[in-house]
Formats: C-alpha cells, structure tokens, sequence
C-alpha cells in the first residue's frame, strides 16, 4: 500500500463517524425537509405534493405565522445588539488590575451559565408576575406596576430582558480580547492627547472587531432559534395574544401540535434562509468593519 | 495613593453593587423555596423567611404520575454518561483526523464541519423525527444520545484548535519510536488534549441537563422523563399554588450547575474565552 493512499485511509477512518453523521443526520433530513416544504404532510397521510402553496400561505394567508415573524425580529435585533453593548461595557469596567475582578466576573457569568435551564425560565416567570419582585421595585420607585403578562409588547420585552441578562458568556470572550490589545496602543494615544471616547472608537473597538463579528453571527444565529424561555415562560402558548410566539415556537406547534410537518418544514427553510442572508450580509458588510492586525501593516 | 482609595471604593460600590442586583432573582428564588407556598408572593418583598419550611423541598421530591424526584434525576444522568461518552470518544477522533492527518478533501470536510455549526436545527427536526420514529426510537433515549456518537460541531473545533497548539515533533518522535497513526492518538495526542476534553465534559453536562426541546420531542412516558421536563411538567400542572415545591425543585435542578462551574471554574472559562462557545 502507497504511503499517500495509506494517510488517506487513516485519515477517513479517524473523520469517517463525522461524515456518516453528517449524511445520516444532517444532509439527508436536510433534503427531506426540503421535499416536505413542498407537500401537505399530516402526521397519519402520505405527504402530497402542492408546490410552492406553503410558502405563499405563510407571507400570504397566515397572520400568525407574520406575527411570530414580527415577534423574533424584534427579539433579535432589539436582544442582541443590547446584550453586546452590556457585556462590552461590563467587560471594559472589569478590565482593570483589581484582584476582586475574578469574582465579579464569575458573578457576572452566573446568569449566563444557567439561563438556558427551565428553572430560570420559571424564576423569570414568576419575578415577573403581578406581584412579583419587578413589580414590588417599580412600585417602590414610584412607577405604576406592569401587567406584564396582560399585554403582548410587555410580555415580548419580558424575554428580551432575559437575554439581555444572560450577557456573561459574551462578556468572558471580551474581556479576553481586551486583555489583548497591547497596553503600549493605549499610552501612545494618551502621550498624542487622545481622550476615553477617541481611544474606544480608535483602538478598542476595531482590536475587538474579529471577536465582535463572531459574536454578532453567532449570538444572531441563536437569538433566531430561541426556543425554552418563551416556550416554558408562556406555558406553550405563545400568548398573550401570540406576543411571545417567537418563530422556533410557532414552528414546533404546527409541527407537533397541529401536525402540520409540511408547513412546518417550511416554515424551518425560510427561517434557514434568513439565517444564511443575515450571516452573509454581516460577512459581506464586515470588510468594512472589521479590522485584522496583519493586514493594517 | 490619597485620591485612588475612594475612587476604588466606588468603583467597587458599583460593581459589587450591580452583580448584587443581577444575582437577586436567583437569591430570591433560592430564598422563595424555603417559604410556605402561601406565603412566597404575600411576602414577595422579603428575604428572610419566616416561616422557615423544608416542606416545599419533600413535596416537590415526591414528583408526580407516582414517580419521584429522584427517577427524574437518575434519567437525566444516564441521559447525561450516554452524551459524554458520546462526545469524548468522537470529537476526539474526528479532531485528531482534522488537525494531524493529511487526507485528500480535509479542507472541504472541515468546511462543511464548521457550516454545520450555524445550521439551525428545526431545518432537520421534523425528517429526524420521521427517521427516529420509523426506526421505533420513539420514547426512548436513542434519537437523542446516537447523534453524539458522530461528533458534535463546536466540540470538535475546540479540540481541533486545541491539538494544533501541541508540537508536531511530538508526533514524529513516536513515528520514529515506530508508533503507528493510531497510537500516536491515544498514546501522545489524547494525554495532552485532558483539558480541552474537560472543557468539552462540562459543557456537554450543562447542555444536555439543560435540554428541553429533545426530550419534549422523544420522551412521551413520565417514567422516563428528565429534570428540564419534570419541571415543565411541575408548570403546566400548576394548580391553585405550588409554587413552592416548583421553586424548590428549580434549586435542586441548579445546585449541580453551580457545584460543577466551582470546581471547574478554569475550563469554563477558558473554554468561552477560546472559542466562544455558549455558555
């Protein structure tokens, strides 16, 4: 046996379960989910073809499914910028050489370690409540309480609220991109006069653009698929009145619960196109923004 | 030095101050969970309570559908053994192929490896569980512990980038040695990749005690439920006011979260830190 074919054939042995997962998990269900977007596929029927009638239902016939569309929009782009601009200026206040940084920073992550558990969506759920603690703290600063399950946008904000506070994993990754940046950037712009905002926009910002765009697509792509907390902080409903109908939701329902598994394929490759046109845009707009050390040399 | 002291002392006012505030709705659920039921939202405000009841605690341990607490427990730690075994012993070998092994088609396979990372999965949820159910998986553990067993993703771009740091003089010394590519793995690479395994561990732990979609799409008999659906179900059976028990099971569900983050406190980290992974 040839050395090359020899390293070829160790090397597919030692990747090989990865592709047969690939095959067997992703690629084929990939296809049949595309197949079933075409069809009317019930859960006890043979699934019948009907073209493109799915998805001209969906933007045309189905308030709900352009309410739930609404809903993860607003979740997305008011959730994640947010988090990001909270973890940013949380990791900026903890980047300093205090010794009691180490334990703020496990503090600050806490939420984030434990906030895609059920028992938080339920702690959430139940802080929330009519007489819950964000109510007894609005009243004590003199603002009328909320009904925050009476009213869709309050409901919405709710789980906005719940992602915003998870912001410490974002935090950990950069403040070890702040660590990074070399000390001597910041003194040669205070040696040429440069004040806190015009360090930030010239130096800290662009340092930190490789791990800012990473952590925007990401953040984005899972901000999109949200699922337990509005799931578990609505009881499965979605309300009030599909306010917190997020699209992961709404899709699990006409899956598993009306058992419309063609519709529902649907529903997941528009939502798969949206996901690859938001990352290909925020690839495509990063030239722009993002700042690689090697190439400003 | 005269001018540092006070701004330190604000400086950590406000930042001691503001994770105090972060932190309160998980003290005041801890704090809730030793409350009588009655009580928890007539003195919402409060942090001590009075009376201090272990009641919540032994109602919640009884369960329900006739199986206790603890049934929910044992499923969701074989549910968690079958991932990690999963995991370690796939990402493993996949990683080292990546990073060490020359091949024809490495790249695009590493390509279509890291498309995979943001591929959202309701995209093949529906066909999963049409395979699954056909197969007669349903109801069982399988659909969700057999995928592992073929790498997940973010796991295998943690150890790749983890076995590139690793000097390939190593690996040529035991060639030398006459080591073959297999025991160049096991014997230099896997001793040297413990942390990043650790790291993967944890995570693999945290997840899979935290997933709820799978186990709601795969698990239909109360026997065979896991802590993340015994607590849903503890919701939607809600009655007048047992928040109490609901509370107090939320608390047994984390303590194992919080137990394992202290003790590993440094893989954690470094694992977000490195790769972004989320936690």
């Amino acid at each position: 046996m040839s050395s090359r074919l020899r390293s070829n054939l160790w090397g597919y042995l030692f990747i090989g379960p990865f592709i047969i997962g690939f095959l067997a998990f992703t690629i084929t269900p990939m296809l049949a989910s595309l197949y079933f977007s075409f069809t009317e596929y019930g859960l006890f029927d043979a699934p019948k073809w009907i073209g493109f009638e799915n998805y001209i239902k969906m933007f045309t016939e189905d308030p709900r499914y352009i309410n739930s569309l609404k809903v993860t929009i607003i979740y997305v782009f008011a959730g994640v910028p947010l988090r990001l601009a909270f973890a940013l200026l949380v990791a900026m206040l903890l980047n300093v050489g205090s010794r009691a940084v180490g334990w703020y920073r496990t503090l600050y992550y806490l939420p984030s370690l434990i906030g895609g558990s059920v028992a938080v969506a339920i702690m959430w759920r139940n802080i929330f409540g009519d007489d819950g603690i964000v109510n007894i703290a609005l009243k004590s600063m003199g603002i009328d309480s909320v009904r925050w399950f009476g009213e869709p946008t309050a409901a919405l904000w709710m789980l906005i609220f719940l992602s915003i506070w998870q912001f410490g994993s974002s935090m950990l990754i950069f403040l070890a991109g702040l660590k990074s940046i070399p000390a001597s950037f910041y003194e040669a712009a205070s040696v040429d006069g440069a004040n806190f905002f015009q360090k930030f926009f010239r130096i800290t910002l662009p340092m930190l653009s490789p791990v800012l765009l990473f952590n925007i697509i990401m953040q984005t792509i899972s901000a999109f698929m949200t699922f337990v907390p509005a799931f578990i902080i609505s009881k499965g409903t979605g309300g009030p009145l599909d306010g917190t109908l997020l699209y992961s939701l709404y899709l699990f329902k006409q899956g598993f619960e009306y058992f419309n598994m063609g519709y529902a394929s649907a529903m997941a490759w528009v939502m798969l196109l949206i996901v690859a046109v938001l990352t290909g845009i925020i690839f495509l707009t990063s030239k722009y923004w993002v700042h690689y050390e090697s190439e400003g040399k | 030095m005269t001018k540092k002291r006070p701004r330190y002392f604000l400086y950590h006012i406000l930042v001691g101050g503001f994770a105090i505030l972060l932190l309160y709705p998980v003290i005041w659920l801890f704090v809730s969970s030793f409350k009588e039921s009655g009580d928890i939202f007539i003195t919402a405000g409060s942090l001590i309570p009075n009376p201090f009841t272990l009641l919540n605690y032994a109602q919640g341990w009884e369960g329900f559908g006739g199986y206790g607490f603890g049934t929910f427990i044992k499923n969701t730690l074989v549910f968690v053994i079958w991932m990690l075994l999963g995991h370690l012993i796939s990402c493993s070998l996949i990683a080292f192929g990546f990073a060490r092994l020359k091949f024809v088609g490495r790249g695009f396979w590493f390509m279509i490896m890291l498309v995979t990372l943001m591929l959202p999965y309701e995209v093949v949820m529906i066909p999963q569980y049409i395979i699954f159910s056909e197969l007669g998986w349903l109801n069982s553990l399988k659909p969700l512990v057999v995928p592992a067993f073929f790498g997940h993703p973010f796991f295998i771009f943690l150890l790749v980038q983890f076995i590139r740091t690793i000097p390939r003089e190593l690996d040529e010394a035991a060639t030398i040695d006459g080591a073959n590519t297999f025991q160049i793995f096991y014997k230099v690479i896997l001793p040297l990749i413990v942390p990043a395994l650790a790291t993967t561990a944890i995570f693999t732990f945290y997840w899979t005690w935290d997933n709820l979609l799978g186990p709601v799409l795969y698990l239909n008999s109360p026997e065979k439920y896991t802590v993340s659906m015994a607590l849903n179900m503890f919701l939607s059976n809600e009655t007048v006011s047992n928040w109490g028990a609901m509370f107090a099971m939320s608390i047994v569900t984390l303590v194992p979260v919080f137990v394992i983050f202290f003790i590993f406190q440094r893989y954690v980290v470094e694992g977000i830190s490195t790769t972004g992974l989320k936690g």
